[in-house]
């Protein structure tokens, strides 16, 4: 379970994330959509410990992510896709990943199979598509068998087989019961993708709830409609905040 | 394996892994053996006996160079490739992580060093033949032991640096001109060599011969040793900021 309490990022004067609050519960895919800008990479990195909030909390199982040990095994992320060394093998990056988490090299190799990266295992990054590269994140997140999973737009810059491969394998990790919370600003991909909405917009709450009541409540026969007129408003790009 | 053990095992596989490190070590190697090899062809066996080190301490202190670089990338490349998120997210601990980076990149250079400096000292010892430097001179032993000290430390003073600019670009062009090919005159310019003097690459060239104390224009107002525990102070201020600088910046 992954909980957001009040959180806020300020940027100087600007808030990136503001009074934000939610929970994200495990066995169902959580979609966690706002237009860019609207502050969910910053959301995500400290979640993940990476930026300091100014104030309020994120909490992973009920502890901020900074105290988890061996926090591979409790949650997987992907970020950006192309955060890789390009004159590194994939198997050396998951391995390097591995150990610092004491994770077996047999790991590595299952979550290279897993994600159709076997045959390229030894290629360097520099080699890759951007959708290869996608895969090798998606392999980092899984490497340590994680309860948690949070996918930062997963689905960017691939081609509609990875997206079909993306969206049968977050169904498949939450119907395990894990913890998913999968960003994205498409519509579109959420609606078929997420049985849960976070809405954001400008970095605060616009909605929580199931994907049927987010679009039966905007009066909208698509997702997309019902998301371009809650967010109208809040649509403006801002300056620091997105990434 | 410890949390330390296992973030520093991890550094070891980003180290090895990146054909920039045998490229850039392979370099360190051929330029410190060539330069000495052509220095001590040119030796002159008339001046006093310790010159007979000295093509040992050119090829290595030139070499230096190449090996900050090495230093430089391998620590630069997890922020210039963006790697540096999922480095944090699996060692969430930036105290623990930075330890375990530097130790990696101590180790490696250390390692280096060792075996270059060696191969170069055989080198020498070969090209020269009578008249050589023997292992049993202080000077000798001072050279070696110094050097290997002083090429280890630096390094990771540089690494320090370019944590605390988060870039290779930006560290190799402050730490290149500034202490490494300006300073060398610098040092030597009476106005601001009692400034200059001890700057970080300059305290190495003490114990590596190239001065001495004392002398009217190169010396130094330091002794060999002295410079080494300036270099010391250096690298102990340089890990402190980047530790600092890590803690308290986000990712």
């Amino acid at each position: 379970m992954i909980e957001i309490h009040e959180l806020t990022k300020r940027y100087r004067q600007k808030a990136a994330v503001d009074g934000l609050s939610f929970t994200v519960e495990p066995g169902r895919v959580t979609g966690f959509l706002g237009p860019n800008g609207a502050g969910k990479s910053t959301t995500i990195r400290m979640a993940l410990g990476l930026d300091r909030p100014t104030s309020g909390r994120a909490l992973i199982d009920g502890r901020p992510y900074a105290e988890l040990e061996r926090p591979l095994t409790r949650v997987g992320a992907l970020l950006e896709a192309d955060a890789v060394h390009p004159s590194r093998s994939a198997f050396n990056h998951l391995l390097w990943l591995a150990k610092t988490n004491g994770l077996p090299t047999s790991r590595v190799r299952e979550v290279l199979d897993e994600t159709g990266l076997a045959d390229v295992a030894g290629k360097t990054a520099r080699t890759f598509s951007l959708g290869m590269r996608q895969r090798l994140g998606v392999a980092a997140a899984l490497l340590g068998d994680p309860d948690v999973l949070i996918l930062d737009e997963p689905v960017n810059g691939l081609d509609p087989e990875g997206v079909i491969w993306i969206r049968n394998l977050v169904k498949r990790l939450a119907a395990e019961g894990r913890t998913v919370l999968v960003s994205s600003h498409l519509m579109a991909e959420m609606a078929l993708t997420a049985e849960h909405l976070v809405v954001i917009g400008r970095g605060r709450l616009l909605a929580d709830t199931s994907t049927e009541e987010f679009i039966a409540a905007n009066s909208g026969s698509t997702l997309e409609e019902a998301f371009m007129r809650l967010t109208g408003a809040s649509v403006e790009f801002q300056g620091g905040g997105g990434r | 394996m410890s949390a330390l053990g296992s973030a520093i095992a991890a550094e070891w596989v980003k180290v090895r892994s990146v054909r920039s490190t045998v490229i850039t070590l392979g370099l360190f190697a051929a330029v410190a053996l060539g330069l000495s090899w052509m220095v001590a062809r040119a030796f002159d066996p008339g001046g006093p006996a310790d010159d007979a080190i000295l093509p040992v301490s050119f090829g290595l202190l030139t070499g230096q160079l190449v090996l900050v670089t090495f230093a430089v990338a391998t620590v630069g490349s997890e922020f210039s490739t963006g790697t540096i998120r999922a480095s944090l997210a699996a060692v969430p601990s930036r105290g623990r992580l930075f330890a375990a980076k530097m130790t990696a990149v101590g180790l490696t250079v250390g390692a280096a060093a060792l075996i270059v400096e060696s191969a170069v000292f055989a080198l020498v010892r070969f090209t020269i033949g009578d008249g050589a430097a023997p292992l049993t001179e202080w000077w000798t032993i001072e050279v070696l032991l110094g050097g290997w000290i002083h090429l280890t430390l630096l390094s990771v003073f540089t690494a320090a640096v370019a944590v605390m600019v988060r870039s290779t670009v930006i560290a190799l062009s402050v730490l290149l001109p500034i202490l490494f090919l300006s300073s060398q005159g610098l040092g030597n310019v009476e106005a601001i060599k009692p400034v200059a003097q001890y700057l970080p690459d300059q305290v190495g060239m003490v114990i590596m011969h190239m001065t001495v104390p004392g002398d009217p224009q190169f010396g130094r107002d330091y002794s060999a040793w002295g410079g080494i525990g300036i270099l010391v102070l250096w690298t102990a201020a340089a890990l402190a900021a980047a530790w600092w600088s890590m803690r308290r910046r986000d990712a």
